[in-house]
């Protein structure tokens, strides 16, 4: 069987080297141009940047039940073409993802599309309705291995159920993915509560109503000896807190999504819902706060969050639009322009935030590795200089509602290996192993 | 002015005092024999009512009839855009009936700026109030009203004192009319309990008061808004009596002002809430005229608006249609 030779790459932006992958694993890192690469498969890398296989903790697939939106196939070839190796699909799909049965068959279309890893997240109640407990250990048991729950959409809002929910996970070293939102302070909400949504009419979302609930939750989470994971966090205060926790030792961790790192609540006054997503878009200092607590390490992961939406659940008024919006394909670049060109974090860091500790929170093994020999074969090759300019058509996505149309941005995925198979070359999808479907643009 | 008018952030002081001028000129119209000016003849005014509200719709509709438009009525109630047909759907639909104005009433705060910006239509786009963020015709109206009465009918509104009173949180009548009274010249006290101001209020042009009889006795203007009942279930308010005895304008307080003070209503009043009914039959009391004023205002936007270059009058002998 032939070898795959990435030639002449700079991994984490250090000196060029060819990494020679045999079957799913690294086998050789030698000088760049020193490698027989007779009767290899070669994908030329010449002096860009090679980084481990992204892993998002924070994808809506849609699948089952808006395949109008967005399915396991159409949302993994987005992921492949943003750099990810992994993502973790959210429990809420129709049927929710609260049964053995629903992860297992999210589990399976993952693998039969093969553009990425699928790992299932389970939801912590039964319907995401936060009253009964959904069978999560029959979740972890089943071949989907799951291990990160949330009922994300939702708040687990009842402390009781929160703190259960904490403990029984324990049990399989799972974790509690909370989306803080307290229910009753953003009743109708639309936008984030200032100045802005006073002026603009549209009823205010309070930094409040995510920091209450963080507060309540590390302590919880302190109180019971659990893991707890904050689900895109987007206020300076809740940084504060996340921070505090840390230093007392207790086991959180966090995540912001790219858009929270870039984008402020002033695009809401073009009433354009390509804008409104769910927490919604921050002030400026709150991007300011998200940005240096990723540097520091504070906030321990990038997620996409990525919320595919039908056109017409977007192409009206701001009230009666869904929540969110893409990310998968544009991730990349935004932490590229937010945290790497202004000097935040080194190739390095792009690695740790965006595939080494998204890999260890959902407990992904073979995810998030190294790129040493003996490790998996899940690489991508970045040129982090080349500008590109945001057509929505032209993505992968069943949907077309990124928020960074028309936006230029800098760095673009130019391969991508998932488990020793190229799934992108020369920044177009290729044909896996285990899809015979070519699709080249 | 701008193509549309979708808050009172649109316009220039030198806008306001047009549209003002432009109504006092137009109002004289409605003491004719025959109410009606040939300006807009062949134009088709849209009439987009998503949230029922009579008295804003008769009154545009007025308005546009007395310019001799086509003037086509959607209303939300029993019709299809009631029944989930799409803000889009029903811009398209517009736009192949060659509306040359929409005046659009919606419950979602930004709803006349999507109908303006998303490329939809090609026409002007004028907002009859949406949701919790503004309703410039009214504002307009109100600094009419308060020119007329304050002012002699000239100019702007330099110096007046206006308060305004009630659930500022919830209505578009007090951010459009704070914006323009400012731009106008006027001093603006908003008063409300703490519940029902907006965070950030503070930046906003106006003071900000909690108490209500401290403002009365400078002001020159008192406006007061309507205060749903429901607001008291959602705890922004303990009780109707409360509320009415803390910022209701009764009899009492009136007394309170000075000799040559109005009294405004926006409309519908909450009688015996936030304003008594011997406020609102009072001598002070404009509520009345600020009906009638609203259709000259009305009149001046659509003038303004559609007519471009032709004067706001016809010469005597031009003709006159039934
Ligand atoms: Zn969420």
């Amino acid at each position: 069987m032939s070898r795959l030779v990435i030639s002449g790459a700079r991994p984490l932006g250090g000196d060029a080297v060819d990494i020679v992958i045999d079957g799913d694993k690294i086998s050789e890192i030698n000088p760049a141009g020193s490698t027989n690469v007779d009767g290899d498969r070669v994908l030329v890398a010449d002096n860009l940047v090679a980084l481990p296989g992204l892993v998002d903790l924070h994808t809506h697939l849609r699948e089952p039940g808006r395949e109008d939106a967005e399915t396991v196939d159409s949302g993994t070839r987005a992921a492949a073409l943003g750099g990810f190796t992994c993502v973790h699909a959210m429990a809420n799909t129709e049927p929710v993802a609260d049964t053995a049965g629903v992860v297992e068959q999210v589990w399976r279309l993952g693998k039969e599309a093969g553009w990425c890893e699928v790992r299932p997240v389970g939801a912590v109640t039964q319907g995401l309705n936060g009253v009964k407990m959904a069978e999560l250990g029959a979740m972890a048991s089943s071949a989907a291995h799951v291990r990160v729950f949330s009922d994300d959409g939702k708040c687990v809002d009842d402390a009781v159920m929160m703190r259960r929910a904490l403990e029984y996970v324990k049990a399989f070293n799972g974790v509690i993915a909370q989306h803080a939102q307290e229910p009753r302070l953003t009743e109708g909400a639309q936008m984030n509560e200032g100045e802005l949504s006073g002026i603009l009419g549209l009823r205010g979302w309070p930094a409040v109503a995510e920091e209450a609930i963080i507060a309540r939750d590390v302590l919880l989470a302190q109180h019971v000896g659990s893991r707890l994971h904050i689900c895109h966090v987007s206020t300076a205060g809740s940084v504060e807190l996340i921070r505090w926790a840390k230093s007392k030792g207790i086991d959180v961790t966090a995540e912001v999504t790219p858009h929270h790192l870039l984008l402020t609540d002033e695009l809401a006054t073009s009433y354009d819902p390509f804008f409104k997503v769910n927490p919604p878009l921050r002030a400026a200092a709150d991007v300011e706060a998200l940005r240096l607590a990723l540097a520091d390490g504070t906030i321990d992961a990038v997620a996409t969050d990525h919320a595919p939406h039908p056109s017409e659940d977007k192409e009206c008024e701001w009230a009666a639009a869904a929540f969110g919006m893409l990310g998968l394909e544009t991730a990349l670049s935004v932490v590229i322009d937010t945290m790497v060109r202004p000097g935040l974090l080194d190739w390095a860091g792009v690695a740790d935030r965006m595939s080494t500790r998204p890999a260890q929170i959902g407990r992904v093994a073979g995810q998030g590795g190294s790129i040493e020999v003996g490790q998996p074969g899940n690489i991508i090759v970045i040129d982090p200089e080349v500008m590109w300019t945001v057509v929505p058509s032209e993505l992968a996505s069943r949907s077309r509602n990124t928020p960074y149309r028309e936006r230029t941005l800098p760095g673009r995925v130019v391969h991508t290996v998932y488990a020793g198979t190229p799934t992108v070359v020369d920044g177009a999808l290729a044909e896996t192993k285990n899809n015979e479907r070519s699709v080249t643009s | 002015m701008k193509k549309h008018l979708l808050s009172s952030a649109d316009l220039s002081r030198e806008d306001a005092i047009l549209v003002l001028d432009t109504a006092a000129q137009l109002a004289q119209v409605a003491d004719r024999p025959v109410k009606k000016l040939p300006t807009l003849r062949g134009r088709t005014v849209v009439n987009l009512f998503f949230e029922d509200s009579t008295r804003t719709r008769i009154s545009f509709e007025a308005a546009a009839k007395r310019l001799s438009a086509d003037v086509i009525t959607f209303s939300a109630k029993g019709s299809s855009v009631s029944k989930g047909e799409s803000l889009k759907d029903t811009a398209l639909t517009l736009e192949a009936m060659g509306a040359d104005a929409v005046i659009i009433r919606h419950g979602s705060s930004g709803a006349p700026h999507r109908l303006a910006n998303a490329g939809w239509i090609n026409g002007s786009v004028i907002n009859a109030g949406d949701g919790l963020h503004e309703h410039p015709t009214q504002a307009l109206l109100d600094a009419y009203t308060l020119r007329e009465n304050l002012c002699g009918g000239v100019g702007d509104l330099a110096g007046k004192r206006v308060t305004i009173v009630g659930d500022v949180l919830h209505s578009r009548v007090a951010r459009s009319n704070t914006l323009l009274l400012a731009t106008l010249g006027a001093h603006v006290t908003l008063v409300a309990p703490p519940t029902l101001l907006p965070v950030g209020v503070e930046n906003w042009p106006c003071e900000v008061s909690y108490d209500l009889d401290a403002s009365l006795a400078q002001a020159d203007a008192v406006m007061m808004l309507r205060v749903q009942l429901e607001r008291m279930n959602d705890s922004y308010f303990p009780t109707a009596r409360e509320y009415s005895r803390r910022y209701g304008l009764d009899h009492r307080r009136m007394e309170s002002m000075s000799e040559h003070a109005i009294v405004m209503h926006p409309g519908p009043m909450n009688r015996g809430m936030e304003i008594s009914a011997d406020v609102a039959d009072s001598k002070r009391s404009v509520i009345v005229s600020q009906v009638t004023n609203g259709v000259s205002v009305r009149m001046a936007v659509l003038y303004l608006l559609l007519g471009g270059n032709s004067p706001a009058q016809p010469a005597p002998h031009e003709g006159i249609e039934e």
